[in-house]
């Protein structure tokens, strides 16, 4: 790790193919500066995609990274940070990827509460495929595959991550790049799974939650008037259960959090094994005596 | 075929028979006596039927035959379930104090033993032992020293306290006693010792054990019979070698955790059986084009779909040699024997790596679940050798970078295989993608670089084909005109298959193969055979297709897909109905 690596050592020199406009520049942005500001380089770092815009961010970030399969990115970085502690692991998915396809994963990840950061563009809407709607799409939203509106529920994503035992749920604002940064770092931070889910609009196929409805509808926990206590479980979940505004900030911590690989008593990678049997292997076949 | 005895202890599934039947075999290991065990079990937690086999001799044994002289019977059905296999000489021990057995007479000529297990158990200080009490009264009927019982026992109930394991011995003791004072039994049983000393040993846990040995340091799996042995075998002893053990919520997610920590530089591997592969097909072809090292043992069972989970069957060929979308190349690897699941456990590590390419090790269910006994030197650890291929470091990366500095992780070459840097190397970030991507690594799909990638891919099979040894083993007789091949457990069978047609003046000569891709190329020897038969357990005959069409000649086909192994006596019987069928053809 260098203390002199600045940000833009993070850029790939692709350009990405995100549409003019799209939240999800202002994300990747927000994530690349909060690895050079907690220290991170990118042959320390690991950024894991599943599929759809967001599983873009490998080709346009510079660090070790995997493109995965839909849906699968929370184990495979899963699986990468336990190998290896000493990298620094940063999952990114958007809502179909996290939430739909890959939201049996996500509710475990969250309970195994690996020491990494997964962050998720959150559009509502699935952009790639071309507009239709997705798991946290509002109800009676109009897309190419709901004409009359959908007659689906959103799901909560923070209020997933609670139940399943959330060590960190934070959310942030794509565009708000200062606060987006700032949450993305204290997730880095955490001990633990740290999750934030970023409003990050889609400008081609939603028109509903679009930047003028979150910059209006914002309301940040962090501000001093709004007096938030992280680490207060009951208070946590009644702004998660409120899905009346659309908060930003750390909504919930818990401090004594500690990562699913510390607990396992990982310390090491696991990249070095002796050049045979290692010393005493005869030890096993005499268990089968 | 060896002199043996064929023991076997069955009742309802809850009665504590699996743990009966391992204890009898490690004592007679103790004593210096080859065991071949087996065993019937139904996908249920209590009731129903099961059963524990053993074969033993003291000569090796590779398989079980249809015949049964000790039952220790618990439920009548036990018997009613082994009737073909039992003889005017068998002995059946069972407890006439219980009520479901109190009416219960031997069937035909044989000796039904009486003995009140239950209450010899509750004075020996708890009626839970009444399977100990039949161990002792089996080996008064089969005149076998009680005091390599002892050390079974010590072994297994050692951590629970010297009471247990006193009460354990007693409750032996006295099932013996009554045997020898109440009863006027006399068998022509009589299990000799000797001074060898062997290891006993099933499929799964040998594979966990080659895995640990070759540097396996991550694994992830979900439950599933009948690979979750492998699983519960490296848990409780990766960790003792830095590693982890980790119970996925599902096969998605443990063939992809699996796939993290192999990018991430560990030896990795996950286990599972039929229907888990085909949830973790999608994620194989990710494995497979992203080029990284993996370990996928399949154990495979009946199937399809759920099957017949406890049941034996070789059906999965099919699956790992073309399953996934698109076309990937992949190593498939099948042990034929106990043992063999050590020695190739630890190839399929070494190939995974040297080829950065996923490795399917596959046992069928008979290899996995059953137990045999080696000597201890069979698992050679200082023959183990580990190839980790082509990784790179600081300071050998520059000559795999282009002329901007950037590293090529699929740098196209001549072998088919690239450099690979694990992740923390300087100057080595790259990306990975199931994406066709370019010599970086990134997305591309420029139709020259499909083609050298594609190319680039494939050519690691060509080159892994002459570097490699991807033979068969031979057994026979070298000149017959009949030719048998086949593979995984059939082995065993078909060796003392072989010794039964000799007998009856039928030459053969029999090829085992274990690897299912790349194979060895049989056209040879199967166009020069007058017959070649081709031995498996499934109903379709798929390893007879690949190597059909790999020698361009007709093979005859013995398929079993009940859901039992093959026995030794069965398939010489077989083999003789296939002979005398062609030579009717042709006469």
């Amino acid at each position: 790790m260098s203390s002199e690596t600045r940000f833009t050592d993070f850029k790939s020199d692709k350009q990405p193919t995100w549409c003019p406009g799209c939240g999800d520049f202002g994300t990747m942005n927000g994530m690349m500066k909060a690895l050079a500001e907690t220290g991170n380089d990118p042959d320390n770092t690991f950024v894991v995609a599943g599929i759809g815009c967001s599983g873009k961010i490998g080709t346009y970030m510079h660090s070790y990274a995997l493109h995965g399969v839909h849906g699968r990115a929370l184990p495979l970085g899963s699986g990468v940070k336990m190998a290896n502690p000493d990298l620094e692991v940063m999952v990114a998915g958007g809502d179909g990827d996290g939430y739909s396809i890959g939201a049996g994963h996500f509710v475990h990840a969250v309970r195994r509460n690996v020491d990494m950061t997964y962050v998720v563009m959150d559009n509502r809407i699935y952009g790639l495929t071309k507009g239709q709607f997705s798991p946290t799409s509002r109800e009676d939203f109009e897309t190419s595959t709901s004409p009359d509106g959908t007659n689906q529920q959103p799901v909560n994503p923070l209020a997933l991550a609670l139940a399943a035992g959330g060590t960190f749920i934070a959310q942030s604002f794509s565009s708000d790049s200062q606060r987006h940064q700032e949450i993305v770092q204290e997730a880095i931070e955490h001990d633990g799974f740290g999750f934030v889910n970023v409003y990050s609009p889609c400008v081609t196929f939603n028109d509903v939650d679009t930047y003028d409805y979150f910059r209006d509808a914002i309301v940040d926990v962090g501000d001093e008037e709004f007096d938030h206590d992280r680490t207060d479980y009951d208070d946590a979940r009644d702004l998660i259960m409120d899905r009346e505004k659309e908060y930003q900030g750390v909504l919930y911590q818990n401090e004594d959090s500690v990562g699913y690989e510390k607990r396992e008593g990982i310390e090491e990678p696991m990249t070095d094994i002796p050049e045979g049997a290692p010393e005493g292997a005869m030890d096993l076949v005499r268990e089968f005596y | 075929m060896p002199e043996d005895l064929n023991w076997a202890v069955g009742g309802e599934a809850g009665d504590g028979i699996d743990s009966t039947g391992k204890i009898f075999a490690q004592a007679l290991s103790r004593a210096g006596r080859h065991v071949f065990t087996s065993k019937d079990f139904a996908s249920r937690i209590r009731g129903g039927y099961t059963a524990y086999k053993v074969r033993t001799s003291v000569e090796s044994v590779e398989s079980v035959v249809d015949r049964l002289d000790i039952l220790i019977a618990l439920t009548e059905r036990t018997v009613d379930e082994n009737l073909d296999e039992l003889h005017e000489d068998s002995v059946i021990i069972y407890d006439g104090e219980r009520s479901m057995m109190s009416d219960f007479e031997a069937p035909g000529e044989m000796t039904a033993l009486n003995v009140p297990l239950k209450r010899l158990a509750e004075d020996a200080g708890g009626a839970i032992m009444r399977n100990i009490v039949a161990l002792g009264a089996a080996c008064e009927v089969t005149n076998f020293d009680i005091e390599f019982l002892d050390e079974s026992l010590e072994k297994r109930f050692g951590g629970k306290g010297e009471a247990i394991v006193d009460n354990n011995k007693e409750a032996a003791r006295l099932g013996a006693e009554y045997v020898r004072e109440e009863t006027d039994i006399s068998t022509p049983y009589d299990l000799e010792t000797t001074d060898s000393d062997y290891v006993l040993l099933n499929g799964d846990e040998a594979i966990g054990m080659g895995a640990l040995v070759a540097g396996c340091r991550f694994y992830a799996g979900y439950p599933i019979t009948p690979a979750t042995d492998v699983m519960e075998y490296l848990k409780g002893r990766i960790e003792g070698y830095g590693g982890i053990v980790v119970q996925a919520e599902d096969e998605l997610s443990a063939i992809n955790m699996a796939l993290g920590a192999a990018r991430a530089g560990a030896r990795s591997m996950t286990a599972t059986s039929g229907p888990g592969i085909d949830l973790m097909t999608e994620t194989f072809g990710l494995v497979a084009t992203s080029e990284t090292p993996l370990v996928i043992c399949n154990v495979m069972r009946s199937g399809p779909s759920t099957g017949m989970p406890t049941k034996q069957e070789q059906g999965d060929l099919n699956q790992m040699v073309y399953g996934g979308h698109g076309e990937v190349p992949r190593f498939v690897l099948a042990p034929t024997t106990i043992a063999e699941c050590f020695h190739k456990a630890i190839e399929a590590f070494n190939l995974a790596e040297k080829y950065q390419l996923p490795v399917y090790l596959t046992a069928d269910l008979s290899l996995a679940v059953t137990e045999q006994t080696y000597e201890p030197e069979e698992f050679d650890m200082d023959a183990v050798e580990i190839d980790r291929g082509k990784v790179v470091d600081e300071d050998s990366i520059e000559e795999w970078t282009n002329d901007k500095g950037q590293f090529q992780p699929h740098a196209v070459t001549d072998d088919g295989v690239s450099p690979r840097a694990f992740p923390g190397t300087t100057e080595g970030a790259h990306m990975s993608t199931g994406l066709e991507h370019d010599e970086l690594g990134r997305r591309t799909e420029d139709t020259d670089m499909r083609v050298q990638q594609v190319d680039k891919r494939d050519r690691k099979v060509d080159t892994a084909r002459e570097q490699e040894d991807f033979d068969y083993r031979e057994f026979g007789d070298p000149d017959a005109d009949t030719l048998v091949v086949s593979w995984g457990s059939n082995e065993g069978p078909m060796l003392e298959a072989l010794e039964l047609l000799e007998d009856d003046g039928i030459d053969v000569r029999f090829l085992s193969v274990p690897y299912i891709f790349p194979r060895p190329d049989l056209s040879e020897e199967m166009q020069s055979a007058e017959d070649v038969i081709v031995v498996e357990c499934n109903a379709t005959g798929q390893f007879a297709d690949v190597v059909e069409h790999d020698a361009l000649t007709r093979v005859e086909r013995i398929n079993k897909y009940n859901g039992v192994r093959f026995k030794a006596d069965e398939l010489a019987e077989d083999i003789k109905r296939v002979l005398g069928e062609t030579a009717e053809v042709e006469a």
